[in-house]
């Protein structure tokens, strides 16, 4: 008997769900494919919640361990850890209901909501960092924003993975410096065309070919995103006169008025004392 | 720096300076230091007032109009001390008084803290 493409497909599909026997979750429906593993949603049927369920392909040098000792509100959480009757290593984390980074730009958000998101991904790095764990693989697809304006970064750290190439620094072996690089990458993803100049001027510090000409650390990489959100100069761009004038003016709109509405009135009065 | 002292200074340095702008009147220029101690008075008490207000609300939009009040006010009390004397200056008075009031409200709303307990914890 001589079976067709599409049953022999389904078929495939099906030899290469993972076997949850012995676990405490159900499985549901294959919500994402990467290049360690195949990420489920399942049901943890003792808590009776919905989690994200990663089997890993390769086995992995301590990723769930790694995830686990981050515990930040933009990192999402593992709630456990096993390897299934088939030997594949998995773990259960939180299931993100949201878009991806690269779906919630199709919404047209703001400039302000868009920096927002970086600067929540800059936290999470910045705190990463600060244990010893680097990304290696930020992209789009990897920043997920929930339903009510959260943000999470995900897939951290995985040594087998070597990035991917839009967001990628160029240099061989990685640091710090080189997740700065994938942030300023994220940060030209997400801007709106055309951009502020002083952005762009942020965006390219941070994605410098030599990696000590970029940002030392991510939080002065985030220091230089609020000087800009603050209406200041940012270090990344040594603005041109015309532009630094444009933006005192745009700072202090108020209280140039009120000045104008001084020097007028006196005038006025000087002016009319003999009438 | 709190916000009553910020009102304090900028009411004493826009006073004076609002106050020397009578140079350009020569009728009134020999009173003119007399005018400018006036008017640097009148500033602080609008500014320290701006500062007090300013403390307990965070709106420049109420900061602009506190202060543009008080400004008017104060300048329209030194414009009846002056008619007092002789040729009323009223305009040339409260419209300057009035917009130097709503300055001194802005900057007290912009700058200086709060509260002394936040200027400790800096």
């Amino acid at each position: 008997m001589e079976l067709s493409d599409s049953v022999l497909d389904h078929l495939r599909r099906v030899a290469a769900l993972p076997d949850l026997s012995g676990t405490r979750y159900e499985l549901e429906t294959e919500i994402g494919r990467g290049g360690m593993g195949i990420v489920y949603s399942a049901r943890d049927r003792v808590l009776d919640r919905r989690v994200a369920l990663k089997v890993l392909d390769l086995t992995p040098a301590g990723e769930a361990q790694l995830i686990a000792a981050l515990e930040h509100p933009a990192i999402v959480p593992v709630y456990e850890a096993g390897t299934l009757p088939d030997g594949r290593e998995f773990y259960a984390m939180k299931l993100i209901s949201g878009a991806r980074l690269d779906a919630y730009l199709a919404e047209q958000p703001t400039l302000a909501e868009r920096l927002r998101l970086i600067w929540r991904v800059g936290e999470a790095l910045a705190y990463a960092h600060s244990h010893g764990v680097i990304h290696r693989d930020l992209k789009p697809q990897n920043v997920m924003v929930g339903k009510f304006g959260e943000v999470y970064v995900m897939d951290w750290g995985v040594k087998a993975i070597a990035g991917t190439p839009a967001f990628r620094a160029p240099e061989g072996p990685v640091d710090q410096r080189s997740d700065i690089y994938g942030l300023g990458a994220l940060l030209r993803f997400v801007l709106p065309d055309p951009n502020p100049p002083a952005l762009a001027a942020i965006t390219a510090k941070a994605m410098r070919a030599d990696p000590a000409g970029r940002y030392p650390d991510v939080p002065a990489f985030l220091a230089d995103m609020e000087r800009f959100e603050q209406g200041m100069a940012v270090q990344a761009w040594p603005e041109p006169l015309w532009h630094r004038l444009r933006r005192f003016a745009a700072r202090n709109a108020v209280l140039l008025w009120l000045l104008a509405a001084y020097t007028f009135a006196k005038f006025l009065i000087f002016f009319l004392r003999k009438f | 720096m709190n916000k009553i002292v910020a009102g304090l200074l900028f009411g004493l340095l826009l006073g004076a300076f609002d106050g020397a702008t009578a140079w350009f009147y020569p009728e009134v220029r020999p009173m003119l230091t007399g005018i400018m101690i006036g008017s640097s008075i009148k500033g602080m008490i609008v500014g320290v007032l701006s500062g007090w207000f300013a403390r307990k609300v965070q709106s420049t939009a109420w900061g602009i109009v506190v202060g543009s009040a008080l400004g008017l006010l104060f300048a329209f009390l030194v414009a009846v001390m002056d008619a007092a004397k002789g040729k009323p200056h009223y305009l040339a008075i409260m419209v300057p008084g009035f917009v130097v009031g709503a300055i001194v409200g802005f900057l007290t709303q912009r700058i200086g803290t709060r509260d002394l307990a936040s200027e400790r914890t800096r």
